[in-house]
């Protein structure tokens, strides 16, 4: 099946992860031991379990998966809510990005269940029980769910975000029309989760040289800019075996994308570029 | 960062509870603190004035909350229709109940439609007209001809223009190759004998080490103190972080009673829905399905500006007409418009209101409250962005080395009550407004004397006291207390004796700071590190809101007093001034007066009179 739209990906059916073990060639001190398992709150009726991953940088010690119950009724409805019951009321230690709680800002990414996504805009009543919470993947870890994420902001910049124009600026606006304008829905409302370059196998093997899907699909949002006039060096920066032809099309990109985005999409629609000018 | 190393004047690292805090220090023109929207344009307007600028900020540029606005920037461009910057300003005057600065809001009026062409330049994907140009919409209290029409005056992408705005600005920082230093959080400013302000200290959450910086001047962008609140629209990161070190640096803070609750925060999670949604058609309707805002704002009506749309929402709940379970809130309907335009015009919305209220906007009403959303009050400044106090009898004298722009200012154009899609503007246009100040008063390079003797202790100690803290009392439990006062107390009603209630209840709470407890002793991304030093700083600025709002015996704008109903111009046409002494535990307050002056010609003073919608 050829992914066109985002609708055709299964929205609310997870896949119970990557289809990848975890510690793979994972180095000794780097595999995850059992750690605390805190107490059941007293009196509570409906409780949720959540295996949180632990990594504390000042120590030495292993990452540990700590097991927490939360109280549903004493916490809102989203995992984020939970994660910041758990530090309100259970252990102040836990740490992990938050900022808008409304999917705009995309700290809060991590891989829940095995897939990433907001914490912001995932329910309770969607995880499983017991469920897993992990940092983003494939990231160095700085703290417990904070993920170090120099380098995909680095690719980000890569891409040039800004507007490359030659010609002077008009007084006014410049003048875009209504479809123009509809070429970059889809792509503009990138909010930097990076919750599909994280869940990118081709990134995993590649980061180093791919871009990754969330850096290719902002790529694309100034290809498809009808202001932009700097097409040609945009495409001859990713005209190289690695920024943009390691996507395979394996398409977890699409299928994690907590905005509904496709970024699959908007890498083919760069590869077509590439080949409309090669041609 | 190797470019920046300079050696330190007073190198010596002061040790604290027995350990010493390494400190890196860095020396630059400009430092920002900040990288939301008025943070990131005064970086480039900086940067391309050839200074060297440091922009330091806690969270990802991307993360900051503007990426949160949706409605639109306010600019009249005449896109729609015929517009003009004077009748724009007649409305934020008028929307300001007359407490704006009328020379800082013609600044803002007129300078606003060359800003929004700036963010188009640099690539803001706005959406468009069928003739290509920029699309505006109506937004509330936005009128043409001095009140009589209608305008469309917001200019929108979609309905997450905040979130293009912020991504170029961040593109644009990039593109001029700016300093950022990311996830650096901002204890405390560096002030000297003189009362100049000299640099910043941060804390490196990302490696726990301190760096100083030193500077020719400090832009302060640090946004609002929503979270002071239990229910806000404003992200968890909204806690005033640079209003608070104003106030430890012994100046004052301005018109801080005036809190705005936008009409329509979701019900329960009290996510944004903008007001775009009302400007595209969206009404409110009471338990009784009436359109109730017909009778408060006969013209107006759901477009009417949002202190008076948050109260006569408020009076229909205590009237017993609210909508749900408990009758405690209203319905905003969209289910009338075609689905067309709500998926070209409000996608955002429509997800948000699926996610967080599981409402098909195409079908139901969206479940609504009165959500704080904006701070009017803030860091007192002139239009250049320069801050003010009151010194020796001069209410306009500036501080020397300290600028603050944005939410976080109070320059003041908004005065007792924000018009919507005025905020974006007032960024774009005093972020542009500071980086011009600073290409003028700040030169290139220039070697700076070094800086006072222990100049970061202060701030280490108050760290070394937080990350230590061993009392009974998480700061979890305290920010609650807090929020909940000011949720209870100081609300969209006021009376004078809730507010003396909330008085000594904000005080108590204050007070159990020395009690409070941490359990985190690390320094890499020690977030109950951080939550404490950011509860520290918004307990300040709620007291500080409390006392401001006992204070004025008056209504205006957004400052409601049941036991004062009406303006009183003679009176209290003034701005609030508001020290905080921590040591002592108390609130000082004096005032400034309005500036009832514009800057040109081209428009008179617009006097004051009843405000109806």
């Amino acid at each position: 099946m050829i992914v066109e739209s985002s609708e055709q990906v299964p929205r609310l059916k997870w896949p119970r992860r990557f289809p990848v073990p975890r510690d793979f060639g994972v180095a000794k001190n780097s595999r995850i031991i059992e750690g605390k398992s805190w107490p059941e709150p007293e009196g509570a009726t409906r409780i949720a379990t959540l295996r949180i991953y632990r990594y504390e940088p000042d120590n030495d010690g292993p990452p540990r998966i700590d097991t927490f119950a939360v109280d549903l009724d004493d916490c809102g409805p989203m995992l984020l809510d939970a994660l910041i019951w758990i530090k309100s009321k259970v252990d102040s230690t836990l740490t992990f990005r938050r900022s808008c709680r409304e999917g705009v800002c995309g700290s809060c990414a991590m891989t829940i269940d095995g897939t990433n996504w907001t914490a912001c805009t995932r329910a309770m009543d969607e995880l499983s029980e017991p469920s897993t919470i992990y940092p983003l993947a494939n990231l160095p870890v700085i703290k417990d769910l904070v993920s170090d994420q120099t380098h995909l902001f680095a690719q980000h910049a890569l891409t040039e975000p800004w507007l490359h124009t030659e010609t002077p600026a008009p007084e006014r606006e410049r003048i875009q029309s209504v479809d123009q304008r509809r070429a970059l829905d889809g792509s503009y409302e990138c909010i930097l989760c990076f919750c599909c370059t994280s869940g990118c196998p081709s990134h995993w093997w590649n980061g180093d040289r791919f871009l990754g899907p969330a850096a290719l699909l902002t790529a694309w949002r100034w290809l498809a800019d009808s202001r932009d006039e700097g097409r040609g060096e945009r495409l001859d920066s990713l005209d190289d075996p690695f920024r943009l032809y390691r996507c395979h099309t394996i398409l977890n990109c699409t299928r994690t994308c907590p905005r509904g985005l496709n970024p699959g999409k908007a890498i083919g629609e760069i590869k077509r570029m590439m080949l409309e000018r090669g041609g | 960062m190797a470019n920046d190393a300079s050696p330190a004047a007073d190198g010596a690292a002061p040790s604290v509870n027995g350990a010493a805090y390494p400190i890196t220090d860095h020396t630059f023109d400009v430092v920002v603190v900040g990288a939301g929207g008025a943070g990131l344009r005064a970086t480039v307007g900086c940067s391309q004035a050839g200074l060297r600028t440091a922009c330091v900020t806690k969270v990802f540029p991307t993360r900051s909350h503007t990426v949160a606005a949706q409605g639109g920037i306010s600019a009249a461009l005449g896109n729609m229709g015929e517009d003009d910057w004077r009748w724009h300003m007649y409305d934020t005057v008028k929307g300001s109940d007359w407490l704006g600065d009328q020379d800082a809001i013609e600044y803002l009026c007129r300078h606003a439609p060359a800003a929004v062409y700036e963010l188009e330049h640099w690539g803001v994907p706005f959406s468009r007209t069928e003739a290509g140009k920029i699309y505006q919409r109506p937004f509330g209290g936005m009128t043409t001809r001095f009140g009589e029409g209608t305008a469309q005056r917001t200019c929108a992408a979609a309905d997450r223009t905040g979130h293009a705005i912020l991504h170029t600005l961040y593109g644009a920082a990039l593109k001029n190759d700016t300093n950022f230093f990311i996830e650096y959080f901002a204890i405390d400013l560096i002030m000297d004998e003189e009362g100049r302000c000299r640099g910043i200290v941060a804390l490196d959450m990302t490696t726990g080490t301190i760096h100083r910086f030193r500077a020719q001047m400090v832009i302060l962008a640090t946004g609002g103190y929503g979270r002071a609140y239990f229910s806000a629209t404003s992200a968890h990161t909204c806690t005033g972080d640079g209003n608070a070190m104003v106030l430890r640096a012994g100046l004052p803070l301005q018109d801080m009673e005036f809190v705005q609750f936008h009409p329509t925060g979701i019900y329960g999670a009290g996510c944004l829905i903008t007001e775009g949604a009302r400007g595209e058609g969206g009404y409110l309707t009471n338990s009784e399905g009436e359109r109730f805002m017909e009778r408060y704002a006969p013209s107006a009506k759901d477009l009417a500006s949002r202190d008076v749309v948050s109260r006569a929402m408020t009076m229909e709940i205590r009237g017993g007409r609210g909508v749900g379970k408990e009758g405690d809130h209203i319905h905003l309907h969209l289910d009338h418009l075609d689905p067309k335009i709500l998926h070209e015009r409000l996608p955002g919305i429509s997800e948000s209101a699926k996610i967080f209220a599981g409402v098909d906007v195409t079908k139901e009403p969206i479940p609504v409250l009165p959500t704080v959303h904006y701070n009017m009050g803030g860091i007192p400044t002139n239009f250049y962005g320069e801050v003010l106090t009151k010194k020796n009898g001069d209410p306009d004298s500036v501080v020397p080395g300290l600028m603050a722009i944005g939410e976080a200012a109070c320059v003041s154009v908004h005065g007792a009550n924000r018009l919507g899609s005025n905020s974006l503007i007032d960024l774009v246009v005093f972020g542009r407004a500071a980086g011009l100040r600073c290409a003028e008063i700040v030169k290139a390079g220039e070697s700076q004397a070094p800086l006072p003797a222990g100049s970061a202790d202060k701030a280490l100690s108050r760290l070394d006291r937080f990350r230590n803290a061993n009392g009974a009392t998480p700061t979890a439990e305290l920010r609650l207390q807090m929020q909940k006062t000011m949720q209870n107390n100081c609300a969209v009603f006021r009376t004078g004796e809730v507010l003396d209630e909330g008085k000594s209840l904000i005080h108590e709470v204050w007070g159990g700071i020395g009690d409070v407890s941490t359990k985190d002793r690390s320094l890499i991304f020690n977030t109950d590190l951080i939550e404490t030093l950011e509860f520290d700083n918004l307990i300040t600025q709620a007291v500080v809101t409390m006392e401001s709002a006992a204070n004025r015996t008056e209504s205006r704008g957004a400052h409601a007093r049941e036991d004062h109903p009406d303006r009183d111009d003679k009176e209290w046409m003034k701005h609030t001034l508001a020290w905080c002494d921590e040591g002592k535990g108390q609130v000082t307050i004096d005032y400034r007066p309005v500036h009832t002056y514009t800057l040109s010609n081209e428009i008179e003073y617009i006097a004051p009179k009843a405000r109806v919608y």
